[in-house]
Order: structure tokens, then sequence, then C-alpha cells
């Protein structure tokens, strides 16, 4: 067996890194309707930040229900029947969005210093990692678009029926703060390859970058009204669409509290579908036959990445007693090597929290850790004077019965915890109202297999974490939502199966 | 065999679009180049040219005039045995090529629609030196089938699943599709561009490696594109390409020991030599699509003006030479007169000419072969009783040109009713009941295509559920996209080609089964 990159491998390289762009502009600050720039009907406009600064960077308009009420007008007309989008070719969708994919990639620089600026995130992650996500993302469903096919069915009777996969219509998208552009490109690739239209409202922290697409949608050629952008927030904006009557499906990306929230709203409004990608508190199982180094590792990561604020972040680690000890001094020596700092310098490995909120929540969390017992390794507190830093921080003896075993902390907060037997991980693991994504290291196969099929998760990792590509279904379990994104399940979730039956004179095989 | 992309959306869109005028397309067709530069003419192995290990070389032909227009290197079984060690070679457990990521498979593929995206014009001119077909439709509808071809499959290279299994028992059960290996494609002259698109997208988006042999009389474009595929970044050795004769560099691939697939595109005669020589080879698995005798069948129901035009393409379309050309034409007794006299008149409008010219709607047929042995099946068609109508005889004095030429009163047993003339021959049948025309449409040994012409539901559902035919077109002929699967039934050929359907014919399905301490749902 060859050692992986022993050898040339043709795979994409990552691309060269560039320097972030200095003077960045920032252009596109109003609600995208109809492939126009609007002002919000109310004249309110909300300030956006820079986390690792406090700086305001600018004020965008603010939409509200009248702007929403107006988005779906343009949606639902661009859907209309016989109208240009309903008639084009299933593959002119795909050949749209892999058009738009060149324009991403065009103009990446942009989009990752923005996405830096604007999310706190480290501009070399924005760069090669979210806005390589995005661009494989969009090319991913470009591909799908003339490849969802429908059916024959060898009905009873003299009959022919087929399905026709059919868009469901028009879709509000509420997405969130933590990967604002990748969320954004999960949100409208799949329904636009299946010939939807939506009105998407991107996170109020963080609403640049959508609106930057806006841009791009546009200049690839989407007809107007296909896809909409109104900025705004959750209780006034997103609570539109969610009750919309004319709003046919919302799908949704963030806490589990909104998500309820977002449930109840299509019960009371139209019965529209309901698809949601919520909060995670993910086991992440490391048995003492694991390779230690790579363990430590992707743990270390499958936290960490992004300040934590990943709605699968290995929350609770579970360590094998042997190895425990070992496990726990390699993780808290690993979190030390951090440097925090302005997210756009190229030696910085951590930036902010996205806001005060955030920032305020987890240290009162890491309070509540010290208070109940866990041991503080490392960290525990804020970083700097000024944005909203916190320190890298190992807790280590935790139980499960502690709130930082058991809620969202969505911050740089590690919680390691012993196990003895597998029925006992087991168990413990799938102890949570969460189920959105689970790990076990490993060398045993028995082993592998058996967490692979007992954890009650939507994505399970033996070896490694955060594995995510355009290919693979994503979503959770229990109270980490409903429904899947991408793979082909994805695109389930933006169709409506139509079955047509036709007398026919006689039937044959 | 098609008809453009182009075509269907212009006149099966509605009102709208029915007026937009052919011209208003041509218009956007950039002034072709009748003396395009030839810069590929030799075997290209591991993404490098050789000459063959023989140096011969044989000559090209421009059909139009007769005239030589390069010598080409002849492949032979020496080039395929290093062309198939370079193909082996590619394919090693851990070479780049296997272990690139299928994504990435996709990114080359689309790359490479992009290069003939931008190389378009001279491809189509190069197209229309060699095969004779016009520029305006080589421009219009082959390269654009082209490149949508290899955009669709650059699309599934990562979508095509493999299943987990739910086995009975204490195991873990699950299929991986895996490429089947170095892949033999011998591809046919009527469609030599589109033809290696479609052998070529299914095959390098699953992850095979290809040694693919030409067409002797048309080698020229696809050899280009060898070009094309280096330039996108296909590793060396993942797809080699061999201009050669069919006795010789096409029987050294179907009867190669270390080729794991042949596909073959071409007449039903060599059809049986390539199965023939898998069988005493290796079991190669073995795809073919082959000759037709497609029946269109017009109910005197029909709208009269679609059913006479599209007739007319389903024939005459590039040269009459299509697998699926519409051969039989049965139309009802009560409009059999008038559809008759109609097909004549639209018959003789059409304009046969030098190729590069844009008025020109047909060019010559491919070679002199092809010309000699339609004239021999309109003499026969007159000698066996048909009535010529149009058409007849050569159209110009020199290059292989044939008028366009209509049979009336055909009988089912004449030659010219059973056979495939792939000429610009129309035959034209009268039928009176719908249970007869089904039993004689399908009273032949090919199963390629077939349609049926008629404005009532059930006729259409019963009619198209009746015809032994891979493909059938209700109200419409020769609508070809690289979403649906395309193949023949009967000696028409062995397996789909396009669609997802034409995924299958390139993979091996491994079933791997682990045993499991305890099975759970």
């Amino acid at each position: 067996m060859k050692k992986q990159g022993s050898d040339s491998n043709p795979a994409p390289v990552l691309p060269a890194l560039p320097e972030p762009l200095k003077d960045l502009k920032i252009k596109y600050t109003k609600i995208f309707i109809n492939n126009e720039w609007h002002d919000s009907i109310s004249g309110k406009k909300f300030e956006v930040f820079n986390p690792a600064n406090e700086e305001k960077i600018c004020e965008v308009e603010e939409g509200d229900k009248e702007d929403v009420d107006k988005a779906v007008k343009a949606a639902r007309k661009a859907f209309e029947f016989g109208s240009p989008w309903r008639t084009m070719d299933a593959s002119e969708r795909g050949r749209l969005l892999n058009k738009l994919a060149d324009l991403v990639e065009r103009d990446r620089l942009i989009l990752a210093t923005m996405e830096a600026i604007n999310g706190g995130k480290l501009f070399s992650t924005a760069y090669l990692m979210d806005l390589g996500a995005c661009i494989k993302t969009l090319r991913y469903c470009a591909g799908w678009a003339d490849k969802i096919h429908g059916r024959t069915v060898p009905m009873d009777g003299n009959f022919f029926t087929f399905t026709r996969h059919e868009p469901i219509g028009v879709c509000g998208q509420i997405i969130p703060w933590n990967f604002p552009l990748v969320m954004f490109i999960w949100k409208i690739a799949p329904a636009l390859c299946c010939g939807n239209t939506v009105v998407v409202k991107p996170a109020e922290q963080t609403p640049l970058t959508a609106l930057y697409m806006g841009s791009l949608i546009k200049e690839a050629g989407i007809p107007p009204g296909v896809v909409n952008i109104v900025p705004g927030f959750g209780p006034t904006a997103g609570a539109a669409i969610s009750h919309h009557m004319d709003v046919d499906k919302v799908a949704f990306t963030g806490s589990t509290e909104v998500g309820k929230l977002i449930k109840e709203a299509a019960g009371k409004s139209n019965l529209k579908r309901v698809t949601l990608e919520l909060g995670g508190k993910s086991p992440n199982i490391i048995f003492a036959d694991a390779d230690l180094d790579a363990a430590v590792e992707f743990a270390h990561i499958g936290l960490f990445y992004h300040q934590g604020q990943c709605c699968i972040a290995g929350s609770r680690i579970f360590v094998e007693e042997p190895i425990y000890d070992e496990f726990v001094r390699r993780s808290i020596e690993r979190a030390k090597k951090y440097t925090l700092g302005n997210p756009l310098l190229p030696d910085v490995q951590q930036g902010p929290q996205i806001d005060k909120e955030q920032f305020q929540k987890i240290l009162e969390l890491i309070e509540s850790g010290k208070k109940e017992g866990a041991k503080l390794e490392c960290g525990g507190g804020p970083w700097g004077d000024k944005g909203y830093f916190i320190q890298p921080t190992v807790f280590s003896n935790v139980t499960d019965d502690m709130r930082i075993a058991k809620e969202e902390i969505f911050g740089p907060v590690q919680q390691i915890m012993k196990f003895k037997t597998i029925d006992e991980v087991i168990k413990r693991a799938n102890n949570t109202t969460y189920g959105l994504a689970a790990a076990v290291f490993t060398k045993d196969i028995d082993k592998a297999l058996t967490f692979a099929a007992a954890l009650q998760a939507g994505t399970v990792w033996v070896n490694c974490y955060s594995a995510m590509s355009a290919q693979c279904p994503f979503g959770g379990f229990k109270m980490s939502g409903n429904g899947r994104e991408m793979g082909e399940y994805g695109l389930h979730e933006y169709t409506e199966v139509k079955t047509v039956t036709i007398k026919i004179p006689q039937k044959n095989s | 065999m098609l008809r453009a992309a182009v075509f269907t959306a212009r006149l099966c869109r509605g009102p709208a679009r029915l007026g937009a005028p052919f011209s208003a397309a041509a218009a956007s067709i950039p002034a072709p180049n009748p003396r395009p530069d030839i810069f590929c003419n030799k075997i290209f192995i591991n993404n490098e040219w050789h000459d063959a290990v023989s140096k011969k070389t044989f000559p090209s032909i421009n059909p139009a005039t007769g005239e030589v227009i390069c010598q080409v290197a002849e492949g032979d079984k020496a080039d395929v045995d290093k062309a198939v060690k370079a193909a082996k070679a590619a394919f090693q457990l851990g070479s780049p090529w296997r272990r690139m990521d299928a994504s990435h498979r996709g990114k080359l593929l689309n790359r490479l629609a992009d290069l003939i995206e931008r190389d378009r014009a001279y491809l189509a001119a190069l197209e229309t030196l060699d095969n004779g077909k016009p520029y305006s439709i080589a421009y219009l509808v082959d390269l654009d089938m082209v490149v949508k071809c290899l955009r669709y499959f650059a699309g599934w290279s990562d979508k095509f699943h493999g299943k987990t299994i739910p086995l009975d028992g204490d195991f873990f059960c699950y299929t991986r599709h895996e490429p089947v290996g170095v892949c033999g494609q011998i591809i046919p002259w009527n469609f030599p561009l589109l033809m290696q698109a479609w052998k070529l997208g299914p095959a390098l988006a699953t992850g095979n490696v290809v040694v693919m042999k030409v067409a002797e009389q048309t080698p020229l474009s696809a050899l280009y594109v060898a070009n094309l595929i280096k330039e996108a970044g296909f590793p060396p050795g993942v797809v080699n390409i061999i201009p050669g004769y069919g006795p010789t560099a096409g029987a050294a691939i179907s009867s190669h020991m270390d080729v794991d697939k042949v596909a073959f595109t071409g007449s039903t005669e060599v059809g049986h030599l390539i199965q023939k020589a898998a069988a005493e080879s290796n079991l190669k698995r073995v795809t073919l699509e082959l000759g037709g005798k497609s029946p269109n069948i017009i109910m005197s129901d029909a709208d009269m003006d679609w059913a006479v035009d599209q007739a007319h393409f389903a024939l005459f379309f590039n040269q009459g030479q299509c697998c699926c050309a519409g051969s039989r034409t049965y139309v009802q007794e009560d409009i059999y007169h008038e559809f008759v006299e109609r097909s004549v008149e639209k018959a003789k409008s059409r304009v046969v000419g030098n190729p590069f010219d844009s008025k020109t709607e047909q060019g010559p047929q491919v070679d002199e072969e092809q010309f000699k042995k339609i004239l021999g099946y309109i003499s026969t068609g007159k000698r066996e009783g048909a009535k010529l109508l149009c058409g007849g005889n050569p159209a110009a004095d020199r290059g292989y040109f044939i008028q366009p030429t209509v049979f009336g009163d055909v009988q089912d047993n004449m030659t010219i009713a059973r056979e495939e003339i792939f000429g610009p021959v129309m035959q034209i049948l009268k039928f009176k009941t719908i249970e007869e025309v089904i039993e004689r449409a399908n009273d032949s040994k090919y199963g390629l295509a077939a349609a049926v012409f008629t404005k009532d539901l059930d006729k259409a559902n019963y009619v198209s559920q009746s015809l032994r035919a891979g493909t059938v077109w209700i109200n419409c002929y020769d609508v070809f996209g690289a979403q649906a699967p395309f193949g023949g039934y009967k000696a028409s050929g062995n397996g789909r080609e396009l669609g997802e359907y034409g995924l299958e014919a390139y993979i091996e399905v491994k079933n791997v089964t682990i045993k499991i301490p305890q099975k759970n749902s």
C-alpha cells in the first residue's frame, strides 16, 4: 500500500495564497430583488461590523416584511408557467451555475477578503477552504441540473404512468453567519439546479458576501426574480419568510431554538415544506488503539476550526481510559500553539468570535464549566483589548451532566471525557437531543463498523473529522434538523414529485 | 443520426420561436476557412505524437473533390500494442489517474469542452473538409452537441453512486462502481467528433483509460482533439488515439488480450466481427451501436406540414448517413398521395453543393465506396419495381455527391426497404391500419429508432409501446441530447450510450461484504 502523498497526485492542488485585498470597497449594501438594487421600504438600515476590531464596516438596507413581500412577488413571477426560467433547458440551468462558479473563481480574492473582514474568518481559510467549497458546490450542482430523473412506473392496469420531478416553487432560505458564503451557495445551488426561485435572507452579522453574490448572479445571466436577497433580522425578515403564505418551502440553517420557530411558522401558515440544519453536540470517540497523533490533531481541528463556530464541532471528546491522560496532555499542548489576532494576517491561526453576544455566551459557559467541576487545562478567558477574541480553552474531567457537555458552546472550548467500554460510550454519545455528526478513531474494523451503525448522527466519520464535500449528504438526526443538504439526497428537498397517469388502450410490458 | 439541439430548441418551443429563421443562427457562425491547416496527423500515445511502427501512412480524402488532404500515420497491431501498454500503465493502481478525485475528472472534461468551444470554428471547418458535411451544420449541430455531451458527462463523474445493501446476516455490504479498465473504442466517420465525445465522455467520467481507433475516412478532427486532451491536463496514457483501418488496427483492439472492453459504432456486419473477436480472445465487455432501418409512421391525423418536414429531415440529414435515419416512411393510405407529392417537392428543393457554402444543405457522401454502394441500391430499387420520383443520380461531376432521391410505392420485401442504404434515398410505403403497420415496422432485423406522427394520444401511446426500437420519437425525429439514452434492439446493437444508462457500460460493479459483530437496521 502506498502512503498518501508519496508520489505526485494530480488532484487539484490548493491555489497559492495571495495577500488579502488592501482596499476592499463595499459596493453592494442594498436589497437585491429582480436583479436590481432596492432601498428598504421602511428606509431603515443596520450597521455591519468587523468583529476583529469592533469597527463599523458599512450600513446595509434593513429588509422587513414589506421587502420580503416584494421579493416573494418577484420570485413568484419568475416562477410563472411559461416564464424564461420555467421554459429553460435543464442543461442551461447547469450552464448558468457553472458560469456563476467561474465568476466566483474570478472574484475569489474580493470575496475571501470580504468574508474575513465581515466574518472574522481567517483570510487563508476563507480563500482556500470556503471559496474552494463554494466553487466546487456550484459546479457539483451544475452537473445535476439535467440529471434529476423522474421515473416511468409499471402501474397495474391499462395505464402509462410517469413521474416528473418539478421544482417546488418559491423557496425561502435563511442562512447563518458562520460560513456566510458557503451556506449561501449550499442553499441556492441545489434550489436553482432543480429550477426553483429563491428569497434568501443572509444573517444580519454577515450580509456582505451574499449581497456581492447578487451582482454575480445578475452578471451570470440568471433571469430577474430567480434569486432575491433580503438582508435583515430573524424576528422581522426571517419571520416574514417563514410565515409567508406564498413561500412554498423554507430552508433554515442556524440554532435549534430558531429552527423550532420556523417549523411552527410553517405549521401556522401554509404548511410550507421545511428543511432545517441546526445545532449539534457531536461526540468524537477515541479508542486506545487509534493512531494517537492523528486522533489528537483531528479532534483538535474538529473543535477549534473557525473559532469553534461550527455546527459539527466535535465538542464531546470521549477518550478511552488507557490513553486519556496522554491524549489530554497532547491536546493542551496543541491548543496552546495558537497565535490570535487580525484574521487578515498570515501567521494568525485564530480570529475573533462573530459578535459580542456570542462572545459573552461562550465566556458564560466557560464559567459554568469551572463552577460545575470540570478541570480548566488552558485558556478560559478573553484575549486582547478589542475584538471578540477568546483564548483556546481545554477542559478535562468533564462529565456528561455538565452544561458544557450538553449545550452547544459554538466557541473555542474543548471538552474531554473518559470512557471504559464500547457499550457505555455508545450510550453516552447518543444521550443528547442532537444528532448532527459523530466520529470514531480506531484501527479495529469491527469497532469502526459497529460505531458507524450505532451512532445516532447524520454524518459519522471514521479516523477523520470534518471531511465534507458537495457529493455527501449532510444533515441531522433528532433535533439537529430535518432533511439533508448536498449530494443527490439534497435535491429531493427541492423537488415535488408529480405522478402523471394516462389511460391507454392496451398495456404491454 | 442527429439533429441539432439548436434545431430542436428552435422548432419545438412554441410559436414564439417557430419563426426564428435558420439564417439568424447562421449569421452568428464565423466564416469558415475552407483550407484549415492540419496540425495533427500522427498516432497519439501517452500524450505524444508517434509515427506508425511500420512507418506506413494513408491518405485522407476530401469527399467534395476527391483530392488528398494529407497523409496520416497508419496504425496497426504494433501501434495498438503500444497504446494499450500506455493505457494500462495509466490505469495502474496508485496512478495519478486512479487516485484523482472524481470531481477533478469532471473538471478536466469541462476543460476539454472549454477548449473545443474555443477552437469550435477550426474544428467545424476540419470536420467539413474531411467528412463533407455542411460547415453550418458542423458548427451549429455537431460542435454544439460535442460540447454539451462532454459537459453532461463531466457532471456525472462524481455522481454515479454505488449502493449500500441490506444483506441478510451480520454483514455490511456495499458496491463500488469501478472503471472497467482499458477501453477500446472504434468510431465511425459519419459524426467523427460527436462519436468521439459520446465515447470519451462516459469512459473518462467513470475513470477508464482509452485506446480509440478513428475511422480511416475522417481521422483529422479527432486527432486535433487529442491535442486538446493533452492541453486540458489529462495524464499521459489516459487517452490514446490511433488512426487506421478496421481489419488491422480495429481487429487488433477487439482481439487484444489486454483490452477490457470494446465499444464500437458502425455497421452490423462489423459488429458481428467485434463480438466474435471478444469471444475468441478474453471475453472483453462489448457494446455495439450498429445499423438501422428505422420506421417512421405517419398517421392520417398528423400535422401534415410538420410530418413532411420531419420525415424529410429524418432521412436526408447528414446526407442520409445516419444509423437512425428514418428510411422506411410508412404513410397512412388516405394521405399517402399528398404526402408523397410534398416529400418529392421538398427533396427537389434541397440544395446540394460545396459544403463550405452557407446555402448548402447537402454535401458529398463520405467516400467513393459509399457513393457507389448508394447508387447500386438506387438501381436495385428501380429494378425491383419501386417508383423513382426524383433524383437517382450523381449530383456533380466530381466529388461524391448524390441527388436527393425519393422512391414511392415501395414494398416491404424490396432490398431498399430491408437494407441500410446510408445515403440520401427516401422510401415511402403505404399502410392501412395500426395493427398492420406495427407488424410491418417491427419486421426488420434492426431496432434502432422509430417514430410516429399523430395527434391522437391513444395512438401515440399504443404505437410507441409497440415498436421494437431503442428510441421512439413521437411527432418529432432525430431529437438527441446527452441526457437521453440511445442504442438498439435486436441487430442494431448491444447496450446504450448517453444518459445515466450510458455509464453502466463503463463500470464494473464490485460488491464488498464485511463481517460485522452485530447487524442493526
